[in-house]
């Protein structure tokens, strides 16, 4: 497909560019900035995309996103949560391997990438499991899943309580370049919590998970990572000590990078008063104080980007009693919008915040992707930053409508998305 | 004053006229469980459910009276003996109670927010018989009703909580109704035991009962329950009770005149010595009968506000 | 709103004291007479009856205040509800004549929500209503006044208000003219 974006605003982190220019697409490629365009509008062949006042950046990148396929498919199947994602301006996901089975062997990981070849709109990475099942206990193939295509391992949905296991998968995932990603939870603090511990579980009776339950397990593998000098990576970054944490071991040289969620930067605990299930999640959403220290982390680059943790959820299981409710939050969709509210608010440029979406994450899973330089593919999204709009879950393409930010006012419209030089958002 | 809300599900959400509204009709429904004929037309032909997903004899013999002394239609649902235990949620079990026409669904479960959830979704009241250990309003009604009753009036009181105060909804729902009404409450109870930051809603926290014992007006006891010392929060019982049981050495630190609460049932020797139990002061026996009157005006105040709010 | 004046403090004052009278008349008597006041104004219109019965036999029969609200048949169609007051009944009704005392009889519904609630302590030898004005033509249910101190005829868009010293600061009985008959509650 030959696609001609005409006009827009090209802002491109990993070239530092930020200026009007137009784009040209060929073979799936970046192909050219042409000066004219008149000659290139003439040919009938190419779809010309007038991108005027609107943003044109490289396809986003999530490098935390559950696509629930095997196994859970009434939540999301890889077809609906990549649906989502090009919906959100993303044109790769990483996807986690707490499915059913786990992915923790080579087929799983086959299989997944064979349903995104098949029917995934967008670019699928999944992350193999660092033990057996997920147990904790065991290492799974992680040579053979690196093989079959996987770019980190991690135990998402779960930590690795057993320090000496969390070390040698560390050391050993650094024969294939893996890194690790980290879902920082001490089990036996955060047992039988359903929310941030602080005066709001007080108020509301529901069991909290404290902010150390996150620290302790942050401090750990920091200190892993330094013993074994490979690349750990923090998932979900949720508490003030932990920016803390990251900050104190960037300065000391440590291979260290972390994800903040939207959710983390944008509301408080008081999002879960009335016992609102769409706002339960791990961890949890926490604090005043912790939510502008995410802010801050952003700001000054100690979180190195910004990851949905995509986590979709049917109807019915939200519906039930606070205690008995999934975790999760269905983010593919409002990303965007929510991280854009930090431009607004001065917190980064929008420079910045690109490179958040598209580079910083493809430099972590060694991506070619995340730039528009020449040659590259063609991986793009447009949107525009000022048109206002208002969340309606209804609309969501991902099977999971489990959002606290229905009806919300937000700016931020994705445009278009294009995967590989293919318009895949709008269908 | 007019009583507008449609649910009672906690008393975090009441205003202190609200408040004395229940208190001051429960003063009426007192006398007519004092006479001979103890029954008045005001709820007849109104179906009340009792859906009590934990076991309780006492609040749910409370409100069984309490239903039927307003001549209301009562059907009690206990979900062991049903559908609940095939897999059925909550919200399906509580829809096929409000098909059957119930107007008012009295609700116990040991989940907090429960009772927020049946009134997000359904068109019923509902009225919170205890959920998790959030709120139990008709129990820190009753208390508020049994210490006016004695003591006249509740602000300027002294008020201290006894025990497991972070796993007690009867904790959480009296500190609501105490400071909503002026009194001074003071919490006191292992530190593993007292929840984190209530020093935000204005309560005193102390750890070492006898400085919290001083000059107190009323004392409220806490359910030790077996559980938590499974699950680590204290060493035994016996440690508990040496350092926060209610002696009557102890007792003597309070005023002359002060009562002793407990919401039953009582370990005896555990929470509370034998003799402290028996005593003069305690009027543990009067808030079993204040608790129908309380549960009437409750009921009476929600079934009349026309399923307005 | 227009209004005009039946009975002024004089005239409230003879038709108690004639009320009295026939009380002691019809139950030969004051020894079985049980006097019970409908709240708010019948229970002081009660205390005014129970003093003159007294200044008259000798006797001071014993004296009730009876709130009807639990009793009410329009449970569910008001949406203003008057908050719930006590009811004190100290003394047995059994095989008593119990005089029930009201400021104004209009529809009889507060009559017969008076009457439930009597049966409901006991099996009174009689219930006998006396009410100081008796609004004719507006009966819903068969009750009748057994003394009244005045009887007037009305129609739904007036209002009948008596106006007592314990209360309003004057003894008054008024008919007021309203904009409409959703006023008269």
């Amino acid at each position: 497909m030959k696609i001609l974006v005409k006009g827009g605003q090209l802002v491109d982190p990993s070239q530092e560019i930020n200026e009007i220019r137009t784009l040209y697409i060929e073979d799936g490629k970046i192909k050219s900035y042409p000066r004219g365009t008149k000659e290139l509008e003439k040919d009938p062949s190419i779809k010309v995309i007038d991108a005027s006042g609107k943003i044109v950046s490289p396809g986003f990148i999530d490098l935390h996103v559950h696509l629930r396929e095997p196994g859970f498919e009434h939540k999301e199947t890889i077809r609906t949560g990549c649906m989502a994602a090009a919906a959100g301006g993303f044109t790769s996901v990483v996807c986690m391997p707490n499915t059913n089975p786990v992915n923790d062997n080579a087929s799983v990981t086959e299989y997944i990438l064979l349903k995104a070849r098949t029917e995934g709109v967008v670019n699928v990475f999944p992350v193999g499991a660092i033990t057996k099942g997920q147990k904790g206990e065991e290492l799974s193939e992680i040579g053979e899943m690196w093989e079959a295509g996987c770019i980190a391992i991690s135990d998402d949905g779960r930590p690795v309580m057993n320090s000496r296991v969390m070390r040698h998968a560390m050391e050993y995932a650094k024969a294939f370049g893996l890194p690790v990603i980290s879902h920082a939870e001490d089990l036996y603090l955060s047992s039988g919590g359903v929310m941030n511990e602080g005066f709001t579980s007080t108020m509301l009776g529901l069991r909290g998970i404290p902010n150390a339950s996150e620290e302790v397990m942050v401090a750990r593998d920091i200190t892993l990572a330094e013993l074994t000098k490979t690349h750990l990576h923090i998932a979900h970054v949720s508490t003030a000590g932990a920016v803390r944490l990251m900050r104190e071991a960037k300065k000391r040289g440590v291979k260290v990078t972390a994800e903040a969620t939207p959710h983390h930067f944008t509301l408080t605990d008081k999002a879960v008063l009335s016992y609102d299930t769409n706002a339960k999640v791990n961890p949890p959403i926490r604090s005043k104080e912790d939510m502008e220290a995410i802010k801050e982390g952003l700001n000054e680059g100690i979180i190195d980007i910004i990851a949905t943790d995509h986590a979709p959820h049917t109807e019915d299981e939200k519906k039930v009693e606070f205690d008995l409710a999934p975790f999760g939050i269905s983010g593919l969709e409002t990303a965007l919008p929510l991280a854009l509210k930090l431009v607004e608010d001065g917190i980064l440029t929008l420079t910045e915040l690109i490179r958040k979406l598209t580079f910083n994450p493809a430099q972590i899973i060694k991506s070619d992707r995340g730039t528009l330089k020449l040659g590259a593919p063609a991986d793009v999204v447009i949107f525009d930053p000022n048109k206002t709009i208002k969340v309606d879950r209804e609309k969501f393409r991902s099977k999971g409508k489990n959002t606290p930010f229905h009806g919300w006012q937000l700016s931020g419209q994705i445009l278009y998305t294009v995967v590989g030089g293919h318009i895949v958002f709008p269908t | 004053m007019v009583f507008e809300r449609k649910h009672i599900l906690g008393l975090e959400e009441l205003s202190s006229d609200e408040i004395r509204l229940i208190l001051d009709t429960a003063e009426s429904m007192k006398e007519v469980s004092e006479r001979d004929v103890k029954k008045v037309p005001a709820l007849k032909g109104v179906t009340v459910v009792n859906l009590f997903f934990e076991p309780s004899t006492r609040t749910r013999a409370s409100f069984e009276i309490a239903e039927k002394r307003l001549s209301a239609d009562v059907l009690n649902f206990t979900p062991t003996e049903s559908s609940v235990v095939k897999g059925e949620t909550l919200l399906d079990t509580a829809r096929n109670l409000e098909a059957m026409g119930a107007s008012v669904i009295v609700i116990r479960h040991a989940m907090s927010g429960a009772p927020w959830l049946l009134a997000r979704e359904l068109s019923s009241s509902i009225v919170n018989a205890g959920d998790g250990f959030h709120e139990h309003p008709s129990q820190a009604l009753l208390d508020l009703f049994t210490v006016r009753e004695v003591k006249k009036e509740i602000s300027g009181l002294k008020i201290v909580i006894v025990g497991d105060v972070s796993h007690s909804r009867v904790a959480r729902s009296n500190i609501w109704g105490f400071i909503k009404l002026g009194a001074e409450v003071r919490v006191v109870g292992p530190p593993t035991m007292i929840p984190r930051d209530i020093e935000k809603v204005d309560v005193r926290v102390y750890y070492d009962i006898e400085d919290a014992l001083e000059g107190v007006d009323v004392v409220m006891m806490l359910r030790l329950q077996k559980e938590r010392q499974e699950s680590g929060l204290l060493p035994s019982l016996r440690e508990y009770s040496r350092f926060y049981g209610l002696t009557r050495e102890r007792l003597r630190l309070a005023k002359e005149d002060v009562i002793v609460m407990h919401p039953g049932p009582i370990n005896r020797g555990v929470e509370l010595s034998s003799e402290v139990a028996d005593d003069v002061h305690s009027v543990i026996l009067n808030q079993v009968s204040n608790g129908i009157a309380v549960r009437m005006a409750m009921l009476y105040l929600v079934a009349s506000s026309g399923g307005n709010a | 709103m227009k209004s005009k004046v039946i009975m002024d403090s004089e005239t409230i004052t003879r038709a108690l004291s004639r009320i009295a009278h026939e009380i002691l008349e019809r139950n030969k008597g004051a020894k079985e007479l049980r006097i019970i006041g409908i709240r708010r104004r019948g229970i002081h219109l009660a205390r005014r009856l129970v003093d003159k019965i007294q200044e008259l036999a000798g006797i001071k029969p014993p004296l009730g205040t009876l709130d009807i609200t639990l009793y009410r048949d329009d449970f569910r169609r008001r949406t203003d509800w008057p908050s719930v007051q006590k009811t004190e009944i100290p003394f047995s009704v059994e095989d008593k004549n119990v005089i029930l005392v009201d400021d104004v009889l209009y529809t009889g519904r507060t009559t017969r929500a008076a009457i439930e609630a009597i049966m409901d302590y006991g099996r009174p030898a009689s219930i006998q209503l006396a009410v100081l004005v008796d609004r004719g033509g507006h009966r819903e249910l068969p009750i009748q006044a057994d003394y009244m101190g005045i009887k007037v005829m009305t129609i739904r868009t007036q209002k009948v208000d008596v106006l007592l010293k314990e209360l309003d600061g004057r003894d008054e009985a008024i008919v007021l003219q309203l904009d409409s008959p959703n006023e008269a509650g």
